[in-house]
């Protein structure tokens, strides 16, 4: 069988660019202009059936059961805290509030149980919900580290506004 | 002054070899950052920051987002309107999740309101998902990347 060889001894091949540097170059323009930064996203999880949940028998409790009432006004900036019968004048104060009463060294075991129901003037606006569900939730360290507090959150039912 | 001129007729090629090396580089760092969990996104939605939303360790596997918008619209799916009418759209899904042979109550409601979003309208919210049939839900928020707690004193002078 004669093998036919195209290529002559010394020929030398020229590759095309053009068409490769075209198509790379508009990978690199698709790929700039979809970019876009953006921050990491995280999410609170809290499970509410619609049937108010049966509450321990208090002798079961290892935490008596907690009450976070946020106050607003009517732009729904906060103007108070109330946690159970003290007021925290901040939401860092309420963290320490909570960790008071949960206590950081108590282990995860025990923490599982404590509970805190939030309730809120209709108009508040929602960031200060999440920092108040940050606040309870958890701490960060020193270190960077995330030492969860309160794990069982659940919001009380709305009072909608009734209209004048 | 005896000028040199050069007269090579052949064709003068530049070398190729380190742009499209740098051009590869950029391509794939590009590939590599892209995020295609922005389809999760919404143009009304600026969430609120928290220092402790971290992504989560394991990806949900059943779940269903609304948006919440900041004048109430709520967007789920296509679907866009006031929040208050999302129960047909939430009773809708019930029926598809039952259908798939899936635990509706196992089915998390990531719920990605705008900060400034009353937290009435939330409740409210949640509260429609509870009647269709939900009970677990996940409030979306930013990373806040400083440390700390944003809002200090709620109270003057506090």
């Amino acid at each position: 069988m004669q093998i036919r060889n195209a290529n002559k001894a010394g020929e030398k091949i020229e590759l095309q660019m053009t068409p490769m540097i075209d198509i790379v170059f508009q990978l690199l323009v698709f790929f700039i202009m979809t970019f876009k930064i953006v921050s990491m996203e995280g999410d609170f999880n809290i499970r509410m059936p619609a049937a108010a949940p049966q509450a321990a028998p208090p002798e079961q409790m290892e935490f008596p059961p907690m009450k976070l009432y946020l106050s607003a006004d009517a732009e729904g900036t906060l103007t108070g805290i109330q946690l159970n019968e003290s007021q925290p004048t901040s939401f860092q104060a309420l963290n320490q509030e909570i960790q008071k009463l949960v206590g950081t060294d108590s282990g995860p075991g025990a923490r599982e149980s404590a509970e805190i129901e939030i309730g809120f003037d209709y108009d508040l606006r929602y960031e200060f919900v999440i920092g108040a569900v940050t606040a309870v939730s958890g701490t960060k360290t020193t270190t960077g580290d995330v030492v969860k507090l309160i794990e069982k959150i659940r919001f009380n039912t709305p009072e909608v506004p009734t209209a004048e | 002054m005896k000028l040199v001129k050069k007269h090579d007729s052949g064709i003068l090629e530049g070398d190729l070899t380190p742009m499209i090396d740098m051009t590869f580089q950029l391509i794939a760092f590009f590939m590599v950052l892209i995020n295609f969990t922005q389809s999760e996104s919404n143009d009304k939605v600026q969430l609120p920051d928290s220092e402790l939303a971290k992504p989560p360790e394991t990806v949900l596997e059943n779940y269903r987002i609304i948006h919440l918008g900041e004048d109430g619209t709520a967007v789920m799916g296509t679907r866009e309107e006031n929040y208050k009418g999302l129960r047909t759209a939430l009773d809708l899904q019930y029926r598809q999740i039952q259908y798939s042979n899936e635990e509706p109550a196992d089915t998390t409601i990531v719920i990605r309101a705008h900060k400034n979003a009353k937290g009435g309208m939330v409740q409210e919210l949640i509260q429609i998902c509870q009647e269709a049939g939900f009970e677990s839900f996940a409030l979306r928020a930013e990373e806040n990347v400083n440390n700390g707690f944003k809002y200090i004193s709620p109270v003057p002078g506090g």
